[in-house]
């Protein structure tokens, strides 16, 4: 197996694994983490994508991942916030029609 | 400077400058709005003299640069960011500024402009984006500043952090699809891609969960469940931003992907599956509002209606007569809904505002208190129901006439229920509107400004009907599907 399928399997696993959290899971701060997982997946394949192609690596898909990961630390900042105020608002940390 | 550049950079130095100056906010945020309009009014002059711009920030060159590119549809979308952006700030002047509006604290006031103002960025750097990574961060900015806007209200909380989720989740689903492009094509472009992307089974995931994942930010049928308790639980303006703008944003790059891209993946049975889901929300939105007991869930409902008929465009897409006359149609809609919806939700925020409450049941006596708003609510939902001469009215007329020429009959059925749906929920609000009120509720008048304001969004989307013809010709403008020229049906 080829170093690149390795890399872009194990996003995928990774992806799998956060979207699975993220349906399954009732507690705030765990919906967070899936998410962040989920977003873990997807910047690994990415980077396996880099590597595809020959000896040096391929800086834009790196590029791409700085981005996404500054987008991914503030989504989880106001995440954060709203989840403590949820848990302020309804007494825990669960959307309330959740259960 | 380059317009383009300043209808991105204005709103986001004026996010900035409103934070930092809370006290000026008002003064500045008006500013940043009037520079804004001028700016839209300038871009589509522009467009439409010497055809589409395109250029590349920053002296990089793509893929390392930001391509930014207008045609006369990203003209007219920011156009409609421009006008729902001028009336929702005139009426925040109103709703965030009266002392009487007790509900709402100073520090909701404080966050409104730094958002609003960010929230605009975005969607003027979306509709300028020419490039699928670059609308990935313009979608995740638009996101993340709507999350926030509906947290102002301190109770819609738990409604904006299901709002992030999802919307997180959307983009998950997309950002995977953009490196899957990358990785197949070497290129986020989206002229390139469009030139490069061919049928086989990679560039098909990719497509998939590109489109999965807009169509989750787009809450088209059945994933809407989480722009009801958003919509309608957010502060009126913002509530107004979402429904006409927003969600348009993700429904604008999904077409856009569609029109692009995906062209040649593109077959007529996912086509069909998406123009079912549209009829469903069409169906489902309407008999929800009809039954929804609050005035602003019922606005909200009618927001996830009227983005069913847009994807009614869908399958009429891959028919080569009747494609363009549903493209014309499709966005037509998209812009008269923007309006229109912009004004129902100001002006149901003006009543929460007048009573303290927005029970369907208990509107008696808005007739003879607020006839300016009321006659508000009267013209945007002539342009929810499509009835001449609204805009939507042409746009429902275009994509009639497109799913007669195609054959595909079937549509036309969905677009009539729809509009007989959307009579019966409006008419329920106007028969209780209308009733005259009964003494000893309690009641404090608004600031005129809310009033005329979610008036002027109604009016402007009935003048888009009555003279659509300037505007249908700057949506030509560098447009593929070429001219618009009505077919007639053959008996």
């Amino acid at each position: 197996m080829s170093q690149f399928l390795w890399y872009a399997m194990v996003g995928s696993g990774l992806f799998c694994i956060g979207l699975l959290g993220l349906i399954l899971q009732r507690h705030l701060l765990r919906r967070i983490l899936a998410l962040n997982v989920m977003g873990i997946g997807v910047f690994l394949i990415y980077v396996a994508l880099a590597k595809r192609a020959g000896l040096l690596p391929d800086p834009v898909p790196h590029a791409m991942i700085l981005t996404g990961l500054v987008v991914s630390v503030s989504a989880t900042a106001l995440g954060l916030v709203l989840v403590e105020r949820v848990q302020r608002l309804h007494g825990r940390p669960e959307l309330p029609e959740d259960s | 400077m380059n317009l383009m550049v300043l209808l991105v950079l204005t709103p986001l130095l004026g996010a900035f400058c409103t934070f930092v100056l809370p006290r000026q906010s008002r003064l500045l945020g008006m500013a940043v709005a009037l520079v804004l309009v001028s700016a839209a009014l300038a871009l589509a002059w522009q467009v439409s003299s010497s055809g589409p711009i395109r250029m590349v920030a920053g002296g990089w060159d793509v893929p390392l640069g930001i391509g930014l590119y207008a045609d006369g549809w990203s003209a007219l979308m920011i156009c409609l960011s421009a006008s729902v952006g001028l009336g929702t700030s005139l009426y925040s002047l109103g709703y965030f500024g009266s002392h009487a509006n007790n509900h709402i604290d100073k520090s909701t006031s404080a966050g409104w402009w730094p958002l609003w103002l960010l929230l605009w960025a975005a969607l003027n750097a979306l509709f300028l984006s020419s490039d699928v990574f670059n609308l990935y961060v313009t979608l995740e900015l638009m996101g993340l500043a709507a999350v926030a806007l509906v947290a102002l209200e301190a109770h819609a909380v738990a409604a904006a952090l299901r709002y992030l989720l999802v919307g997180l989740l959307g983009s998950m689903f997309y950002l995977l699809g953009v490196g899957l492009l990358y990785g197949l094509y070497g290129t986020v472009d989206m002229a390139e891609l469009s030139v490069n992307v061919q049928s086989e089974p990679a560039a098909w995931v990719a497509m998939a969960l590109m489109t999965g994942g807009l169509l989750l930010k787009a809450a088209l049928f059945p994933l809407h469940f989480w722009l009801p308790p958003a919509h309608a639980n957010a502060p009126a303006p913002v509530s107004a931003v979402l429904s006409a703008l927003v969600v348009k944003a993700a429904f604008y790059v999904l077409l856009r992907l569609w029109l692009g891209p995906f062209e040649s993946l593109a077959t007529q049975q996912v086509g069909q599956l998406l123009g079912v889901m549209g009829a469903g929300a069409v169906l489902w939105g309407s008999v929800q509002a009809l039954l929804a007991p609050r005035l602003k869930l019922v606005v909200a409902y009618s927001t996830v209606a009227q983005l069913g008929y847009l994807f009614l465009l869908f399958p009429l897409l891959g028919s080569t007569e009747a494609g363009a006359i549903a493209w014309y149609g499709g966005i037509w809609l998209a812009l008269s809904h923007g309006l229109a919806k912009a004004g129902l939700f100001m002006a149901a925020g003006t009543i929460m505002h007048a009573y303290g409450h927005d029970r369907v049941a208990d509107l008696s006596g808005t007739g003879q208190r607020l006839p300016v708003t009321l006659f508000a609510i009267g013209l945007a939902s002539v342009n929810l129901m499509g009835l001449p001469p609204s805009g939507a009215f042409v746009g429902k007329f275009l994509l009639l006439n497109a799913a007669f020429v195609s054959g595909q009959w079937w549509w036309a059925l969905v677009l009539i229920t729809g509009g007989v749906l959307a009579a019966a929920y409006s008419f329920r609000i106007l028969l209780h509107a209308f009733r005259n009120q009964e003494s000893g509720t309690s009641y404090h008048k608004p600031h005129p400004v809310m009033e005329w304001s979610s008036l002027a969004m109604a009016v402007g989307a009935i003048l888009l009907g009555m003279f659509s013809a300037q505007p249908l010709e700057l949506l030509m403008v560098g447009s593929t599907l070429g001219e618009l020229t009505l077919t007639e049906v053959a008996p």
